[in-house]
């Protein structure tokens, strides 16, 4: 608690102390310390978990890499700052992370009242609703006088009480700011019900004492697009955080992966030239902020848009979840990116 | 006469100049002091505004009139998704002044019987005041809550397994559910009746007082009161035909559903801060029994006044002069502590007002309302205690 307080009230201060801090050219600023400082979530596997030495790795992960390897070159210029749902947006107003990469649902609020930018979703969710086998709940309608465990701080609180109040369900909401807080009550059985996005469900529920022992339920009540937020006023950075998913998309879509980027320079395709910089002249690179090399140090660094997805979440983890909405728009899904021009 | 004392000041003088002169220059500084406070204030001011507008991030308090949307776990007020983010407050208000009143006085009970039972002569009773004292002041709080919460999930049933208790109580790791009290028509009866039995105690009392004062005679006071105030408004009651029913809880698919329920986070945060605060007034009501003087004792004793009004007339009111000041910074500092509530995601104001703070983004708004709660708590606290204190210090005739 004396940490929440401290953090809010450190967020309240940092406006007024920080004279200019949270000001623009957020490009100028990294560069000169010579890292990015990326919010990620503070421990949810396959999305941005750090490992028994402190490497952090997962989806939300990659994209702060890529950011770092748009602009340095390296991937590995990056420091990590976990955050709770809460300690998120005071740490991305008051400036102490440069770009927030951590399954944050665009949502208009955050878009104006709380002064952030979102244009790209890296991960189309939904919410859902995860319950015991042994309860014998087959639907989210059946789940009248349940007692639901959830974190404060998220759309997730807010999705549910809507959700209840239109379907007529009675619920007692069990409340935790930490993410482990609410694993360890649902896991001892203070709640019927765990919900969150689905895709943080799949993740969690490789982490209770026993998986096999719970199932997700049929229904999504809500739209969660995830992605990456920067503070508003500075339209540089804005551009180049959104950019990093495009080339990564746009990637995908040229069929250009993390081991055939170097060959792929070589293509006749003037679209793919364009995009790896090796057309003559090109000022596409330099435009952003970076330099010509940029999507090619990105797509060395994590691959491409597929790679990331099935590396971390996909087929190739143990969460296994489906591409879904988040295939490629030629491919029955959803995720597309603009022309690099 | 000495020669030093009169030199002093006279030196002081002759050196004529102002900034050697101690007043003048003790305004200088507190003046200079005000303007950089001031300075310092005007400048944090200046640059959060100008910060925030900069941010384009959203201020002023009409947030709190908007819908909340989010639904609270415990609420002794009413308190929908639709109701406003101020009346959201005010549950935790109410959730913060209900753990904390109820955690004071357990607290002070607690505190009391282990601070006397750590004077007993009694060695086993001695020794296990003195390792709860030595146990709970040397745990941090947060850690007490957590103890105390992990231990209720863990140890108490399952919901669906209820331990079903006497008059119709069940308890489980969802809580405590009991039959809710429905009062029915006429109960308002009851009510005032029982307003009129605690006045007329108080009348009583007073009236004891003066007998005793003029007589030396001594009324009893303590069973005329609990006469009045149990039996008026039972015959009260009865008489208007019991209007009373109960909401008894029963088995649902999940919980139990009906009745009314403590939940565990109440239970453990509750616990825990009575049991942590506890252990320090124990050391204090020690150190209050054994600051009156040995004497004190010795003489009531040659009057042949009985031991057992020995302490109750004689020590304990003069080891509350020297109890309550310090009593009162632990009763303070048990509702501060009472915001831990959110590490068992208790809807203290702390939490409720996180929430807010994330949804609205208003840091500056809800810290501010916060600080003010507080405050105004701490400082009511204050008051009453002072007041009490001072009724309690010795009166000279
Ligand atoms: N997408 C939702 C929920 C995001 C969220 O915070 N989800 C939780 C549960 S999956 C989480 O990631 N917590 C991680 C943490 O607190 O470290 C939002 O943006 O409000």
């Amino acid at each position: 608690m004396a940490k929440r307080i401290l953090t809010a009230l450190v967020g309240a201060a940092v406006m007024g102390i920080g004279a200019h801090a949270a000001s623009a050219a957020t490009l100028d600023d990294v560069k000169a310390k010579g890292f990015v400082q990326c919010g990620v979530n503070t421990g949810l596997a396959g999305f941005a978990a750090p490992d028994a030495s402190g490497n952090w790795s997962g989806f939300d992960v990659d994209y702060c890499k890529a950011i770092a390897a748009a602009i340095f070159g390296d991937a590995t210029k990056v420091k990590y700052t976990p955050t709770s749902a809460k300690e998120r947006f005071p740490a991305l107003q008051s400036g102490e992370v440069d770009v927030l990469a951590r399954n944050t649902t665009w949502t208009i609020n955050r878009d104006t009242a709380l002064g952030f930018n979102f244009r790209t979703v890296n991960y189309y969710d939904g919410q859902g609703f995860m319950v015991r086998k042994g309860l014998n709940v087959k639907s989210a309608l059946e789940l009248s006088g349940a007692a639901v465990c959830v974190q404060t701080g998220t759309t997730t609180e807010l999705n549910l009480a809507d959700y209840f109040k239109t379907n007529n369900l009675q619920y007692n909401p069990v409340v935790f700011e930490k993410l482990e807080e609410v694993n360890a009550a649902y896991d001892a059985g203070r709640c019927d019900v765990y919900t969150t996005d689905q895709s943080g469900l799949y993740s969690l529920r490789l982490t209770l004492s026993k998986p096999d022992e719970h199932m997700i339920l049929p229904e999504i009540i809500s739209k969660e697009p995830l992605g990456p937020a920067v503070r508003q006023g500075d339209d540089q950075w804005f551009d180049i955080v959104s950019w990093v998913h495009y080339a990564l998309i746009n990637a995908e879509d040229f069929g250009i992966t993390q081991a055939n980027v170097e060959e792929m320079k070589k293509s006749p395709n003037p679209d793919i030239q364009r995009f790896l910089g090796v057309e003559a002249d090109t000022k596409i690179g330099t435009d952003l902020g970076l330099t010509n090399e940029w999507a090619v140090n990105v797509i060395k660094a994590v691959g491409n848009y597929g790679e990331i997805f099935d590396r971390n979440i996909g087929a190739g983890s143990p969460l296994k979840i489906e591409r879904g909405l988040n295939a490629l728009w030629s491919k029955g899904g959803i995720q597309y990116a603009p022309p690099v021009r | 006469m000495a020669i030093g004392v009169t030199n002093a000041p006279e030196r002081s003088k002759s050196s004529g100049s102002i900034i050697n002169d101690p007043q003048a220059r003790g305004i200088f500084y507190q003046a200079v002091t005000v303007i950089l406070l001031a300075v310092l204030i005007y400048w944090i001011a200046d640059n959060t505004i100008e910060n925030l507008k900069r941010a384009n991030i959203a201020s002023g308090y009409g947030f709190l009139n908007s819908r909340a949307g989010f639904d609270v776990g415990q609420s002794l007020i009413s308190f929908t998704s639709d109701s406003t983010y101020g009346r959201a407050l005010v549950v935790g208000f109410v959730n913060t002044l209900l753990v904390a009143v109820t955690g004071i006085i357990t607290a002070t009970v607690i505190g009391f019987i282990v601070g006397i039972g750590r004077l007993s002569h009694n060695w086993i009773i001695a020794k296990l005041s003195l390792a709860y004292v030595e146990v709970f002041r040397n745990i941090p709080p947060l850690l007490v809550i957590f103890f105390w919460y992990s231990g209720v999930l863990a140890i108490l049933p399952q919901a669906r397994e209820a331990l079903a208790l006497p008059f119709n109580m069940y308890v489980s790791n969802r809580g405590l559910a009991f039959p809710r009290p429905i009062p029915g028509e006429g109960s308002l009866y009851t009510l005032l009746a029982l307003l009129i039995a605690v006045a007329a105690t108080f009348f009583v009392a007073r009236y004891a007082r003066q007998k005793q004062m003029a007589t030396g005679q001594r009324f009893p006071v303590l069973w005329t009161a609990l006469g009045l105030i149990i039996g008026l408004p039972l015959l009260t009651f009865l008489a208007t035909g019991a209007p009373l029913t109960f909401d008894v809880p029963v088995a649902g698919k999940f919980n139990l559903t009906g009745g009314s329920v403590v939940g565990p986070e109440f239970m453990s945060l509750f616990l825990a801060l009575s049991f942590y605060t506890a252990a320090f007034i124990a050391e204090i009501v020690r150190a209050g029994i054994r600051g009156v003087s040995k004497g004190q004792s010795e003489a009531a004793h040659a009057l042949g006044i009985r031991p057992r009004l020995t302490t109750r007339l004689v020590i304990v009111p003069q080891a509350m002069r020297i109890i309550i000041p310090p009593l009162t910074s632990q009763y303070l500092n048990l509702t501060k502590n009472s915001s831990l509530a959110v590490a068992v995601g208790y809807a203290d104001l702390v939490a409720v007002g996180g929430t807010i703070l994330n949804q609205t983004g208003q840091s500056i708004e809800v810290v501010s309302i916060w600080i003010i709660v507080y405050l105004s708590l701490s400082l009511a606290t204050s008051l009453f205690m002072n007041w009490y204190n001072a009724r309690m210090a010795l009166v000279e005739r």
